[in-house]
């Protein structure tokens, strides 16, 4: 982000909310920073304490978030920020009425996480989006295939450095194994 | 119930070691199927008329909405949000230009607030027509279909008095909307609610109580809450499930906390709970209205913060800061400042929550959408193994998939 949110999140917060703390009171290594943006009370935790952190924010009975919202990336780019990927996951608790923001930040020559699609059963498409779009490879995914785009498409287009104007080669009609002329004469 | 146990013992069969693959048929339906709504294509395996497998492919309908988003300006986006759900573009506008103000930290005057609130609302009745008609025509009930268009007629014919469009809105605007009310805008809207109210008091007695349709949607599409909660499901769906979650209650952004409504739930979450939950959001809909139009306050419909709106024509042509202004905004563009929000709002199929990123500059870094049907669609082997070909028509039918929203 700016200059000032990134001083704010190094900086000890008075104003953290009930959550960040709770979260560093947990994961005193995982969670590397936090702000308040706007009232959206985010998080920034290590990679490697996603899928504890996921798994305690649904389980414990403070958190109880029971909705995986929304999960994207952010392609840092042309902000000049390293790393260059930011993984963000929003929850929603209805127990306890609040949302939650979490971010991991992925290098770029190593844009790999571990997925929670056994935590929420959204995930899974999510997962798949995001990789489509992104080429962020979530490991354990079951099935880690495009989703918008089609097999054959090159490159991500979500990231900065995919041009918006660029062209994919038209695709060769694919084999299919007929059954049925249908009065076709062939 | 029948359903479900011949599917068990059909898995049972399989794990004995039996080979019943030469009798498991795989049907392509769509990717365009009169049933589908929209593009997407359905890859079902049936074991006879049950289905035992399903796996749906998207993206037939991929624009490209947030990488254009990301190569505009941040006010040129809000063209585009009118693609997303094109049954409901007023809600995709407000929903865009309140993330947007949000990450301006400003809020547009209450008059805005109270049309937007209106307008949201004509939206979602007419998203509800829409899903409605398409289920009921699509087993068989025609008229309902039409009754449902009627209606929805009268709306956007409101909507295309407010903004002069009926599907392409562009309407919303940062810290504001385009236009204020229209002269007697607030007797057209009475007088097409009377109309609307009619209409839905006919389409009640043509089906809440009509045996054959009764037969076809009731216990199909059954949900748990668990299940629900765990797909993500919000909106009309997750209402239905009996999870009284709704955005505008639960955030109360707008002025939706002045405002009194009450949130309908179903029990089970099948096809007939879906259908009764939003013929009662109709409804309720309908009394936020007219609360809004009572309570419309006097006042300016756009905010009069300097680099938000775009001055007044005689500001630009009289004096050097208007110039400015206009200038500035018309070459750099809006410049939210650096950060970035989450804002939900209610869609018509559920929590529509754009997440914008800003770095201070003319560009988005990030316009994303989260689009409430998707995670729907992603339920839908859930939803249907272990029912007939045939059920496949309600249980996606209200799912209300919107291609525009779901693909982006």
């Amino acid at each position: 982000m700016s200059e000032e949110i990134t001083t704010k999140e190094t900086e000890v917060n008075p104003e953290a909310g009930d959550l960040t703390n709770l979260l560093q009171e947990e994961f005193p290594d995982g969670v590397t920073g936090f702000h308040a943006h706007r009232g959206d009370e985010t998080v920034v935790i290590e990679r490697d304490a996603l899928e504890s952190v996921c798994r305690f924010l649904r389980d414990d009975s403070r958190c109880s978030f029971e909705i995986m919202m929304d999960l994207t990336a952010v392609d840092r780019l042309e902000m000049k920020e390293t790393p260059r990927f930011e993984m963000i996951y929003h929850f929603k608790s209805l127990t306890h009425a609040r949302r939650l923001r979490l971010k991991v930040r992925l290098a770029e020559d190593d844009c790999k996480i571990a997925s929670i699609h056994h935590l929420w059963k959204a995930v899974n498409w999510y997962e798949r989006e995001c990789f489509d779009m992104f080429g962020i490879h979530f490991e354990g995914h079951p099935d880690l295939r495009r989703i918008l785009m089609y097999d054959e498409f090159e490159g991500h287009p979500l990231r900065k450095d995919y041009p918006i104007d660029k062209q994919q080669p038209l695709l060769e009609l694919k084999e299919v194994e007929e059954r049925h002329t249908y009065g076709r004469h062939t | 119930m029948t359903g479900m146990s011949a599917l068990q013992s059909r898995i049972e069969g399989n794990s004995s070691g039996e080979d019943f693959s030469a009798s498991i048929m795989s049907i392509e339906i769509g990717p365009a199927h009169p049933a589908m709504h929209g593009i997407v294509r359905f890859t079902t395996h049936l074991d006879g008329e049950l289905i035992v497998g399903m796996e749906p492919e998207i993206g037939y309908l991929h624009r490209g909405f947030e990488k254009e988003s990301e190569n505009s300006k941040w006010i040129q986006v809000i063209p585009y949000t009118d693609r997303l759900n094109y049954v409901s573009p007023l809600l995709n506008n407000i929903g865009y230009s309140m993330a947007v103000e949000k990450l301006y930290g400003i809020e547009a005057p209450r008059r805005a607030e109270f049309t937007r609130v209106i307008m949201g609302e004509i939206s979602r009745i007419t998203d509800h027509l829409t899903c409605l008609g398409a289920v009921a025509m699509e087993i068989g009930a025609f008229t309902f279909f039409l009754w449902c268009i009627k209606a929805r007629e009268y709306l956007w014919e409101l909507v295309e008095e407010m903004s002069g469009a009926r599907l392409t809105t562009n309407w919303t605007r940062f810290g504001g909307n385009a236009h204020d009310l229209p002269d007697g805008f607030l007797s057209d809207l009475a007088d097409r609610l009377s109309k609307l109210k009619e209409v839905m008091s006919e389409c009640d007695k043509l089906l809440t109580r009509n045996k054959i349709f009764i037969d076809r949607v009731k216990d199909i599409g059954s949900f748990s809450k668990e299940d629900a909660l765990s797909f993500g499901f919000t909106g009309p769906l997750l209402r239905a499930c009996g999870i009284p979650y709704d955005v505008r209650r639960s955030d109360s952004y707008s002025v939706y906390d002045e405002l009194d409504f009450e949130i309908p739930v179903g029990s089970v979450g099948d096809c007939f709970d879906r259908f009764l939950v939003r013929m009662e959001e109709i409804r309720q809909s309908i009394l936020i209205i007219e609360q809004a139009a009572d309570k419309m306050p006097e006042g300016p419909f756009m905010t009069d913060e300097r680099m938000i709106h775009y001055p007044d024509k005689k500001d630009v042509y009289g004096n050097i800061e208007g110039l400015i202004d206009h200038f500035k905004l018309v070459m750099e563009g809006h410049q939210p400042p650096a950060g970035e929000v989450y804002m939900p709002i209610e869609g018509g199929n559920g929590e529509m929550g754009f997440y914008l990123v800003s770095d201070g500059g003319g560009d988005p870094v990030r316009v994303r959408m989260r689009p409430p049907c998707f995670n729907l669609v992603s339920a839908m082997p859930a939803m249907t193994v272990g029912h007939y070909v045939a059920d496949i028509v309600p249980i996606f039918g209200s799912v209300n998939m919107i291609g525009g929203e779901l693909d982006r």
